[in-house]
């Protein structure tokens, strides 16, 4: 399979950006991939764009064209990718496509969602959009509500605690607090979990991610394109893998497996022509404390039910063996949807090739996992990003 | 199951349903034998047939949300369950009982209920056998 190499990347600070508009904040994070992978934007043949709450937001449905603005010329084709949570990385999964189809050689990926100006009730009306609107929204299910439920069976079925989703959320405070670009830079205890008011229950304001404006950016290209250009890229994409569940939770088997993403997962590896076993790090949709346990055990790093005592027993923790979410994930670092799913690979690309602030706790890394979910995860990419000459 | 019960299964929508359920009658469909809830998202040569809903069901998972839904806002704090029938699972909220008290493994029947803030209707769900009040 043809690797994609990830020539530069970018991205703007995660958090509250009252005054600025999606095309301004998306203008940032491109403007940083493109300067970093020293590539001419004249030379783009793609955008692949994810943007999830755009009508609502700003108003603003059909962004691919707005964002590709000033870019280049007519000949660049520019999508946006809309897959609720995980349009980012299925932007990503595109654009690796495209490029390993032999159709284009340079492309722009990226995401952006501004959020914070809608204020919790549009927000939680407008995420709940990605939920099934029939039978799900209409009783009333918001997605807290929805994760509420997953937690619910996971919990029960694995005799586990919220105490074990607290140490999920504590250390991922840890590790955004000295992650300058995060959203969330404060250390909180168990204690502080455990107290926080509900939203849905088991879950309180301290399992769930924040809401969160922001945008992220990455130059891919083609080993061909590399090569008479004399870049150095310092990862690649070595497998790209997508899954798809129903939409609606009482439409599915079993609520403590995430079988979209288990399918994503197998198919990744495959292509990257690696095991579980060999993953160095790994940033997951941790859009609320259970969700990091499920990607976990979907991406085959844990067996059923031994993911929930990780983060306490410290394996996942930055100085762990398998640190997971080192950028403060979606929990602690911020959640701007569509950016997502590039952010990771933004994020992991900088841990890989040391220049990410928190690339010391794996200085010996050479092979990383992104996960990124939709919804309930009725639909998943994941990708592996492997450091160049490792 | 003729040609023009599917035909006619086919076009069955969710307030159809409602309607259905709302009368007692309720009931899930069986597309090519697997079960689901109208609307039906079939094939063009899938077979529908229609089976009566089992009385009652198990609460599989549940959760009270305190942060609704603006479509719910006077209906908070309120309990969602899946709700396991045998061939299907239903989602619905809860009531006749405190949010807190609804557990796994409750038994419950299915009814249909009213929104409080905007007066919609969505699936219900009430203790079994027992004299409750829908609020």
């Amino acid at each position: 399979m043809t690797e994609v190499l990830v020539a530069g990347v970018g991205a703007t600070d995660f958090g509250e950006h009252p005054d600025r508009t999606g095309r301004e904040l998306f203008a940032e994070a491109r403007s940083l991939a493109l300067e970093r992978s020293t590539v001419s934007d004249t030379d783009l043949d793609a955008l692949y764009y994810g943007n999830f709450l755009g009508a609502t937001a700003e108003e603003q449905n059909h962004q691919a064209p707005l964002m590709a603005a000033g870019l280049a010329g007519p000949d660049l084709e520019a999508t946006r990718v809309e897959n609720a949570c995980a349009s980012g990385g299925y932007a990503v999964a595109d654009a690796v496509r495209a490029i390993r189809s032999g159709d284009v050689d340079v492309v722009l990926v990226g995401g952006m969602e501004r959020m914070t100006n809608l204020g919790t009730a549009a927000t939680t009306a407008t995420l709940a959009h990605a939920a099934d609107a029939v039978h799900e929204v209409g009783a009333g299910v918001t997605f807290p509500g929805a994760y509420g439920l997953l937690a619910d069976a996971y919990l029960e079925r694995h005799d586990a605690s919220h105490e074990d989703l607290a140490h999920v959320a504590v250390k991922n405070h840890a590790n955004a607090a000295t992650n300058p670009k995060a959203q969330y830079r404060e250390e909180i205890d168990v204690a502080d979990v455990l107290e926080a008011p509900t939203v849905a229950d088991p879950l309180g304001l301290y399992d769930a991610c924040p809401i969160t404006d922001g945008a992220a950016a990455a130059v891919l290209v083609s080993p061909e394109y590399a090569a008479a250009q004399d870049l150095e890229p310092a990862a690649a994409i070595t497998g790209s893998g997508r899954g798809t569940d129903a939409l609606a939770l009482q439409d599915r088997d079993d609520l403590t497996r995430t079988k979209a993403a288990e399918a994503a997962a197998d198919d990744a590896y495959e292509q990257a022509d690696i095991e579980p076993a060999d993953v160095d790090l790994a940033e997951v949709h941790d859009c609320f404390t259970i969700a990091e346990l499920l990607a976990l055990e979907a991406l085959g790093l844990y067996e059923p039910g031994e993911a929930a005592s990780a983060a306490r027993n410290g394996e996942t923790t930055a100085d762990g063996d398998l640190p997971v979410n080192l950028s403060g994930g979606l929990k602690a670092k911020g959640h701007p949807v569509g950016a997502t799913g590039v952010s990771q690979l933004v994020e992991l690309t900088k841990l890989l090739d040391g220049s990410h602030p928190n690339a010391d706790a794996v200085p010996a890394a050479t092979t990383g996992v992104a996960h990124n979910a939709g919804g309930t995860v009725a639909t998943a990419s994941v990708h592996v990003l492997e450091e160049v000459g490792a | 199951m003729s040609v023009e019960a599917t035909t006619e299964l086919r076009d069955v929508g969710h307030g159809d349903w409602l309607d259905a359920l709302e009368a007692d009658d309720g009931f899930y469909l069986l597309a090519d034998g697997e079960p689901t809830v109208p609307p039906a998202a079939v094939g063009p040569s899938s077979t529908l047939e229609r089976e009566p809903l089992p009385e009652t069901g198990t609460v599989t998972a549940t959760t009270t949300i305190h942060v609704p839904h603006p479509d719910f806002a006077d209906d908070a704090p309120y309990a969602v369950a899946l709700v396991d029938f045998g061939p299907v699972t239903l989602t619905g909220q809860v009531t006749g009982v405190d949010p807190e008290a609804v557990e796994r493994g409750l038994e419950v029947e299915p009814t249909v209920r009213r929104s409080a803030t905007d007066d919609e209707r969505l699936v219900g769900f009430v203790p079994a056998a027992e004299e409750v009040s829908d609020r």
